[in-house]
């Protein structure tokens, strides 16, 4: 990062000092080019509203979601408590993930194998911030801008979170368009489940590809995602329709950022 | 006092066949594993209350909605009814609650009215099955049996509540005309007009034997009715709400925890670790079979009434994929039947048949699931296909190492890499040394 570096836990704890909050990439945001973008979005973020935040770097491992949604609990549980391991050795109470399938994993399947934490999606985080005043908008880069919102499965109906991404979109004082499957009712990316990892079975359509028919029903000029695997399905069904210099893929953290010009 | 009689033999036979098979059921159901959903009993009642009583997941669809919601208070209401022939049958009154005057007035007519509500719904219903077509109807699974079973429930109703009326339209010809027995009781606004004119030219006698013919029709059908509903996707007036008081009440994303796998996790990792008293290394893991599902994916496999909902949310299914989370849960339902039939054919204990559910539901279909979650949201009375699915992937994955090819390597680059693709772990940050 230019202006600022990012600190790893070992950094942090070598020093002496103490991180308010642990910033757990997962590894769409580490290894993938564009979701590397996010990644950045929400340092900047996070960097800007003040928040003391470290990440685990090399020490970070997969959560083994894709493990588990695959039928493989051994390799789940073996990432897992390797993790943990790592995780209680820094004492790390609170975690913000940048991908639902992290976060659900962190919250919801960890405390059985003995990590207990505090997980927050980036979204409920920057918009806690938001409401706090920690962070606040100006400018209006996406004033009156038509913005579409995919609900990830992850978020939404795995965990019941629908509010606080949409509430960020309301303070960006853009329009939001809801899709005719929105909420409970979204449909998915095609991702989820280990499907990132493998061809789909036989059929008549790519799920990414019914999901862009939603989107573009909306004529948005933002497609406002919250999950990095929801990213690439929703960018590669955009580019399908030969859609991608009208309509912009971007996560809510990019967007925030953009209209903080952070 | 003959017709006493047989009344009181055919009520206890009903009663009896029914009650035999609700407890095969149970014992069938009871074959599954054992999972503790007794905590929390405030939430599981408020959950029954809203979910099956008051039906909150049907209203996101409004036609049905509505069609369901006449049928169901239909059924409910009209059934205080049914307890008054039950008395009448056996005692030999006539209209025996009439003594409660104008509730009793009030309420007859009441029961007129929804009859012919719930017979309006059912014709409805029919057309939306096999007029409109609609979609989630015409899915590959619900051909045969199903499909006949659909029509028997909707034709059954419609004409029980076509006996009710022609009933209460003897029944009013011969309260007006002081008929011997039958006292004036009761509002009849719909039988009145609808099956009453047919009937005016009928002397008394004619009129005795349709109405006691009808009567007796009513009962008996009840009495059938109620006999074919465990075997039957009918059967959901019942289960719904045990079904829906054993919820699932953690967040949809959590998929359960192995705790046999912990073990071995943890012995792997540390072989000095502690093993509890008397511990056994796991034998087998993931489902084979529905023997090896817990108790409440078997409760939710005898609930389904197989309206779809989850199958037509699906977006494997949608986009035209094999899967469909109904079939996934109808096949339980079919399995266990054939092996609680096995257990019975073989003096209490399976007897291995070679098939397991694995012969019922394919590998395309397992490996087609997004764990969404979309299907466990859709359902009315809260099923979760989805587990079933993660659970014989479990089998698939950890008892026959038969995933796809491209998912075993995603699990070796987490295995060697620590992240599903093949990065070096080393550049895991290398994303903060850009701008």
């Amino acid at each position: 990062m230019s202006d600022f570096r990012v600190k790893t836990m070992a950094e942090v704890a070598a020093s002496g000092e103490e991180a308010e909050i642990l910033f757990w990439v997962g590894c769409a945001g580490s290894f993938d080019e564009r979701a590397q973008k996010i990644t950045k979005a929400i340092a900047k973020i996070l960097h800007h509203a003040g928040i003391k935040f470290a990440i685990l770097g090399t020490e970070e491992a997969c959560t083994g979601d894709p493990a588990k949604r695959a039928g493989n609990e051994f390799l789940f549980q073996m990432m897992a408590m390797q993790n943990i391991t790592t995780l209680n050795m820094y004492g790390i109470k609170k975690i913000v993930t940048g991908c639902p399938h992290c976060f659900n994993t962190l919250k919801n399947e960890y405390p059985e194998l003995g990590g207990n934490y505090e997980v927050l999606h980036h979204t409920t985080l920057i918009n806690q911030l938001l409401q706090t005043g920690k962070l606040s908008i100006r400018g209006g880069a996406f004033k009156g801008q038509r913005i579409t919102y995919h609900d990830s499965c992850y978020l939404g109906r795995a965990n019941d979170i629908y509010e606080a991404p949409r509430e960020i979109i309301e303070k960006l004082d853009a329009a939001l368009v809801e899709m005719k499957r929105s909420r409970t009712n979204g449909l998915c990316c095609g991702a989820g489940g280990a499907q990132m990892f493998k061809d789909a079975e036989n059929g008549k359509k790519e799920v990414n590809l019914e999901r862009a028919d939603d989107m573009l029903e909306t004529q948005p000029k933002v497609v406002a995602a919250a999950c990095p695997f929801c990213m690439t399905m929703l960018r590669d069904g955009v580019k399908h329709h030969n859609k991608e210099h009208e309509i912009e893929v971007k996560d809510l953290a990019e967007l925030v950022a953009n209209a903080m010009e952070l | 006092m003959i017709s006493q009689l047989f009344f009181l033999l055919l009520t206890s036979v009903a009663i009896y066949v029914f009650a035999k098979n609700l407890a095969k059921i149970r014992r069938n159901i009871l074959l599954g594993k054992d999972i503790q959903l007794n905590d929390n009993k405030a939430k599981r009642w408020q959950t029954m209350i809203k979910v099956a009583f008051g039906q909150s997941k049907m209203a996101v669809r409004p036609v049905p909605f509505i069609l369901h919601l006449i049928v169901y208070v239909g059924f409910v209401l009209i059934n205080i009814e049914v307890l008054e022939i039950l008395i009448d049958g056996l005692f030999g009154t006539h209209r025996v609650l009439s003594f409660l005057g104008p509730v009793y007035h009030m309420a007859i007519g009441f029961f007129e009215i929804l009859a012919f509500g719930v017979l309006v719904a059912c014709i409805l219903f029919l057309a939306r099955r096999y007029i409109l077509k609609i979609a989630r109807f015409q899915s590959p699974e619900l051909s045969g049996k199903p499909n006949k079973d659909a029509a028997t429930i909707l034709l059954v109703e419609i004409i029980l509540m076509a006996a009710l009326l022609t009933m209460n339209a003897a029944d009013q010809l011969l309260q007006s005309r002081g008929a011997e027995h039958y006292i004036n009781a009761g509002a009849f606004p719909i039988s009145s007009w609808l099956a009453a004119p047919l009937f005016v030219s009928f002397n008394n006698d004619t009129l005795v034997l349709i109405e006691r013919a009808s009567w007796w029709f009513h009962i008996i059908g009840i009495f059938a009715f109620m006999n074919y509903l465990p075997f039957s996707k009918h059967f959901h007036i019942i289960m719904a709400f045990p079904n829906t008081f054993y919820s699932n009440l953690k967040a949809k994303g959590e998929l359960n925890n192995m705790a046999s796998v912990t073990q071995e996790v943890k012995l792997m990792l540390d072989p000095t670790t502690s093993t509890p008293e008397g511990y056994a290394p796991p034998t087998s893991f993931g489902v084979k079979d529905v023997q090896d599902l817990t108790w409440k994916n078997l409760l939710d496999a005898y609930t389904c009434t197989e309206c779809g909902r989850c199958t037509s949310s699906c977006p494997q299914n949608i986009t035209g994929k094999l899967l469909s989370p109904r079939k996934i849960v109808m096949d339980v339902r079919d399995r266990l039947e054939e092996v609680g039939k096995n257990i019975d054919a073989n003096n209490g204990s399976f007897a291995d048949d070679g098939k397991n559910l694995h012969s019922y539901i394919s590998e395309e279909e397992l490996w087609a699931c997004n764990t969404c979650n979309a299907c466990v949201e859709a359902c009315p009375i809260n099923i979760n296909p989805m587990e079933i699915i993660v659970e014989m992937r479990r089998y698939k994955v950890m008892e026959q190492s038969s995933a796809p090819t491209s998912l075993n390597n995603m699990f070796n680059n987490l295995e060697n890499n620590q992240a599903p693709w093949q990065f070096s772990p080393m550049d895991r940050a290398n994303w903060t040394l850009e701008g």
